[in-house]
């Protein structure tokens, strides 16, 4: 008797519509709806990871990596501010909105700031007491929607942050989910419970940045010139936008790349509107270097900031801080299995499968399901996040950074994390190579320049 | 000094003199209850930070943002007003004898705003509790997402008057050029007709509440859905 052969699948994988893709046009025909979601863009992007730093030999002098000074100090709005920002390190966490977070997050958050000596930033919906106690430095963010915005918590703030965009959604104003309004975050933002607050995308008194000059002065009127005034834009076109921010008297520029995250966003906007990181940071130092401005205007550069290698690289190629929203949360404990609550480990899993969804995968901020307590206003949830333990994880995390931080620049024989240079850094992709004007490494080439 | 004199009535600052900045500084930390302010010269943030519960009086045009944030104080401009008039407004009173320009009480969280004239664009855009009463017309996009207060017309509107409107009420005497999104005409309570009635006595003006017309959110965009999906 002869042997069956054995049964051959043809299974022929689709490039163009791959499992990710077939899924999406699958829900889009079942609900008729977009996906709105959390956190960042999650495509492959060119990135910090794509350079890496030359480090010391023959050519540089390295320093003892354990033993010899490495300054972190960072000062921010020293163009006009009477009271500049002064942090020991220049790592700041980014505007997070009451309201996308819990209140015992944001304490969490400014507790963090307070023992690294760094600031923290309030975010859409205002300034909670909670945050402003716990927060030795504390930005005050003016947007579009100036929900909860008033001269009182202006003038208790440290520095004060204009965001004309972010990174997540340049162009796009913020969205709240009714389910994750409960009473208090309706009263800050003056609108009923329960309903779904669309944030303006325009700010509601002023167009073009001819206006921006005046509304910097009438902000700095307001605060008798005391405070540095930041701008944020969401990275599309930086080299312009900072140029502009600069003319219209900003003292720090906060550029937002695509990689930035949002509590809740249109997926579209998430991965198909603005431009990388890598190549925004690049523009933004080419903007202020033109106008002989570096060293007169600080830039914070966020978006995708997760490692010390990321802070440096970014240092590196020009910025003075960064600022970190994303890394902040999965820090906190966000897409882990477990929560700790009242000294123990509790597991979470459940609750993420609830929403369809698993650790590592979740991006589901805007439900204010969070299993892990970190993005809701649920009651029950938003304990199994308890403002010691975040706080505690949030210090291990930037120390660790910094810690990384300083290993690269003492590796590069520098004193000063400020004083990493873009000579330190090349690039090891043709991307990242003409994205950051570095050369690819082993050449003296960078796409789209003569060679030297 | 000739440019800041005290009286017995109060302080008069002369804008010809003196900075903007030392003017605002003044204010910041008045000494008298009347402060009457010279030349103006459409400068803009003229009076902004206001915390006290003094008069000013200003006698001329000003530029951007006058009495922008004003809390407790109550100022009156004889003239007219640039762009954001008492922008972000928390209390007190702010009033425009002339015209007001775009955006005037923006986000405006309290207080009364009252223009005399005209209202340019966007008149009470993102409002949050303030009251504003204009004498004239007010332009297109006025209460663009306004959340809460209220915002009496006695002229006319322009086009997509409230215009994703929240929960602020809007009441117009004359035409109304043509309605935003979600905003829809209502009829008139008895309780609406209280409201006008007062803010127009508070303004000074004398129509008849009888008059005006009820706009209001019909709150189709209040939830994320798919008949509404086109507006996120």
């Amino acid at each position: 008797m002869q042997n069956a052969s054995p049964k051959l699948f043809s299974l022929e994988a689709s490039a163009g519509y791959d499992p990710t893709i077939i899924s999406y046009i699958q829900n889009a025909a079942q609900h008729g709806l977009y996906e709105i979601r959390g956190l960042g863009a999650k495509r492959r992007l060119p990135h910090f990871d794509d350079l890496v730093f030359l480090g010391a030999s023959l050519t540089r002098y390295p320093l003892e990596g354990y033993r010899e000074k490495c300054s972190t100090k960072t000062l921010l709005g020293t163009r006009y501010a009477s009271r500049p920002i002064e942090l020991e390190i220049p790592i700041t966490i980014a505007g997070m909105s009451f309201g996308s977070l819990s209140a015992n997050v944001k304490e969490a958050l400014g507790r963090a700031a307070t023992a690294l000596g760094t600031s923290t930033t309030t975010g859409d919906g205002g300034m909670t007491s909670e945050e402003r106690l716990s927060s030795k430095t504390l930005v005050y963010q003016c947007l579009p929607s100036r929900y909860g915005f008033n001269p009182n918590d202006l003038r208790k703030a440290d520095a004060i942050e204009i965001v004309i965009g972010q990174g997540a959604k340049p162009g796009g104003g913020g969205l709240l989910l009714g389910q994750k309004i409960n009473p208090r975050v309706a009263e800050m933002r003056t609108l009923p419970a329960g309903v779904d607050q669309r944030s303006a995308c325009r700010h509601p008194d002023w167009t073009g940045s001819d206006d921006l000059t005046i509304k910097i002065q009438e902000l700095r009127e307001l605060t008798d010139w005391e405070k540095p005034i930041y701008v944020k834009v969401g990275a599309s076109r930086p080299f312009n936008d900072v140029k502009l921010a600069v003319q219209a008297g900003a003292d720090v520029v906060v550029v937002d790349g695509m990689q930035g995250g949002t509590a809740a966003t249109q997926s579209v906007f998430i991965e198909h509107v603005g431009i990388p990181t890598l190549a925004a940071v690049r523009q933004a130092v080419n903007a202020l270097e033109e106008m002989n401005m570096k060293g007169q205007v600080q830039l914070i550069v966020s978006g995708g900031i997760r490692t010390g290698a990321d802070v440096a690289k970014a240092l590196a190629m020009g910025a003075d801080a960064v600022s970190i929203g994303q890394g902040v949360l999965f820090a906190l404990g966000c897409n882990s299995e477990t929560y700790l609550q009242d000294g123990e480990h509790h597991p979470a899993i459940e609750d993420y499968v609830k929403m369809g969804t698993a650790p590592t995968y979740c991006h589901h901020c805007h439900t204010g399901q969070c299993p892990v307590g970190i993005t809701t206003q649920d009651p029950i949830l938003e304990k199994r996040l308890e403002p010691e333990v975040g706080a505690a994880r949030l210090r291990n995390y930037f120390n660790t950074l910094t810690m990384e931080l300083t290993t690269i620049a003492r590796a590069c024989g520098k004193q000063n994390v400020h004083h990493l240079e873009r000579e330190d850094l090349v690039a090891l992709t043709l991307e990242a190579a003409a994205m950051a004007q570095l050369p690819l490494a082993g050449t003296d080439w960078i796409p789209g320049m003569p060679s030297r | 000094m000739e440019s800041l004199t005290e009286s017995l009535t109060g302080l008069t600052l002369d804008l010809a003199d003196l900075s903007l900045r030392e003017v605002n500084q003044t204010l910041h930390q008045p000494t008298q209850n009347h402060v009457q302010i010279l030349n103006p010269n459409g400068c803009h943030n003229l009076a902004v930070g206001l915390d006290a519960p003094i008069t000013v009086e200003i006698d001329g045009h000003v530029g951007y943002y006058a009495a922008g944030m004003n809390q407790q104080a109550s100022v009156t401009i004889r003239g007219n007003a640039g762009p954001g008039l008492a922008e972000n407004m928390m209390s007190g009173r702010v009033q425009v004898k002339g015209f007001a320009s775009v955006s005037a009480g923006a986000s405006a969280h309290g207080g009364l705003l009252v223009i005399d004239g005209d209202a340019s664009l966007r008149c009470g855009i993102s409002l949050k509790g303030a009251d504003i009463v204009v004498g004239g017309n007010v332009g297109s996009f006025s209460a663009f997402m306004a959340q809460a207060g209220r915002i009496v017309v006695c002229g006319d509107a322009g086009d997509a008057l409230g215009d994703s409107l929240y929960e602020a009420v809007i009441y117009v005497r004359g035409q109304i050029k043509s309605l935003g999104a979600d905003a829809q005409l209502e009829p008139m309570t008895a309780s609406d007709y209280a409201v006008v009635t007062e803010l127009l006595s508070k303004a000074e003006f004398d129509y008849s509440a009888q008059e005006f017309k009820r706009v209001a959110s019909a709150k189709q965009l209040y939830h994320w859905n798919i008949d509404a999906q086109q507006d996120y």
